[in-house]
């Protein structure tokens, strides 16, 4: 049975439906990350209470464990839509993949940066060379890698496919990732927040560090779904309805 | 079966591989990417020997010493099953306490180990300063109610 639902992914999957779709769609997640950074950094700064051992430098932490697990879940998506891409050969899914990488190494800059200067002020070091800074390090030469691959060859559809292979392989960086840890030995302390136990962490500054999680993921759809509209723009410029779009009205791409 | 579907099995079985491939150089690798190595293990004589390496553990309370000099601090590290004493000269971090996790660089001398750089290393758990001292008086209580009725 083919349901309704499938038939709307089916429509949204072409360019040309995806295209407006995504222009209404992107105030919103503006809206919505503005919202949510506002309340979150407020949180951050006021409402969430001084740490017992390591004082106010803690509160790096609103922003360090947030782009950290985003530099992973983007990776993660970015996958998914490169197996998408190479299965069904859907263009739609080549471009989301390679829309999602520059914010995915955004955060992952991010993650390290702050990182970098929580570090030194509590462990004594501004990097130390464990399996998980080691691993979220490799995470940024992959997106780098990622995007040096596709801007390196200029036939479209052979850099997505060269790509989305290089997006694959990194994949198994990611439970190393996740899991170095509890794996090895490691300067950078277990996780405070799992889905399998208890939290070790006020509930209050769990709560900050979920809106923080919220709003850099309403920003990176809402980043990445700009990013999109171009890369369509980019590779359908031959096709008659990107002609016809800015033939009609050469600012169209502004306003819509 | 289907063209993509042959492409998606090739893709998850070239995963499949992949992922078992790195397990095992991960597993090969398991003892150069610990980051530092425990008491016990340093006095089984599995750290390297006249080489310096990274020592870890948590710090004896009650054992830090500081010498006459100011700067240097002599205290034990252990893994709550052998003990090895380290001396450091130098500036300790914030987080360094007794009690408190440590991740020392250096080699062994004459039974002591002879730091070069000392690292804090800091748990999981954050709470607020007044849920720490709750918890530390509740501890108190249940050890001094242990004492009483023996």
């Amino acid at each position: 049975m083919v349901s309704e639902n499938a038939i709307a992914w089916y429509h949204f999957s072409s360019p040309k439906n995806f295209y407006p779709l995504a222009g209404r769609l992107i105030p919103w997640f503006w809206g919505l990350a503005v919202i949510l950074l506002v309340v979150g950094l407020y949180m951050s700064f006021f409402v969430a209470p001084t740490d017992y051992k390591q004082g106010e430098s803690y509160r790096i932490i609103f922003v360090h464990v947030p782009a950290a697990w985003m530099s992973m879940f983007i990776y993660l998506v970015m996958a998914a839509y490169a197996i998408i891409g190479l299965t069904w050969k859907l263009r739609m899914a080549e471009m989301m993949a390679s829309a999602l990488a520059p914010t995915g190494a955004m955060f992952t800059f991010l993650a390290l940066w702050t990182g970098a200067f929580w570090g030194k002020p509590t462990w004594g070091a501004y990097w130390v060379w464990d399996a998980r800074l080691t691993s979220e390090l490799i995470l940024l030469f992959l997106y780098i890698g990622y995007m040096s691959l596709q801007s390196a060859i200029d036939d479209p559809r052979r850099a997505a496919r060269a790509s989305a292979l290089l997006a694959i392989v990194g994949v198994i960086n990611l439970p190393v990732i996740y899991w170095s840890v509890k794996w090895w030995n490691t300067l950078h302390q277990g996780a405070s927040v799992s889905p399998t136990m208890a939290p070790k962490m006020a509930s209050i500054m769990i709560t900050t560090m979920l809106v923080m999680t919220f709003a850099f993921w309403m920003y990176t759809i809402a980043v990445v779904l700009m990013r999109a509209r171009r890369v369509i723009l980019e590779r359908e410029r031959q096709t008659s309805w990107v002609m016809e779009m800015v033939n009609a009205d050469p600012q169209a791409e502004m306003k819509k | 079966m289907k063209t993509r579907h042959k492409r998606m099995a090739l893709i998850l079985v070239g995963l499949a591989g992949l992922a078992a491939a790195a397990g095992l150089v991960l597993n090969a690798l398991n003892s150069n990417l610990a980051l530092y190595i425990s008491p016990s293990d340093v006095l089984a004589g599995n750290a390297p020997k006249d080489q310096t390496f990274r020592l870890g553990g948590v710090v004896v309370e009650g054992s830090m010493e500081r010498q006459d000099d100011g700067l240097t601090v002599h205290f034990n590290v252990t893994d709550n099953h052998k003990t090895i004493p380290v001396a450091f000269t130098g500036i300790l971090p914030d987080l360094f306490q007794e009690g408190q996790g440590v991740v020392a660089q250096g080699r062994m001398s004459d039974g002591m180990f002879k730091a070069t750089e000392v690292l804090a290393k800091h748990d999981e758990n954050y709470m607020p300063p007044q849920v720490a001292d709750m918890l530390e008086k509740g501890e108190q209580a249940k050890q001094s109610a242990a004492g009483a009725t023996p």
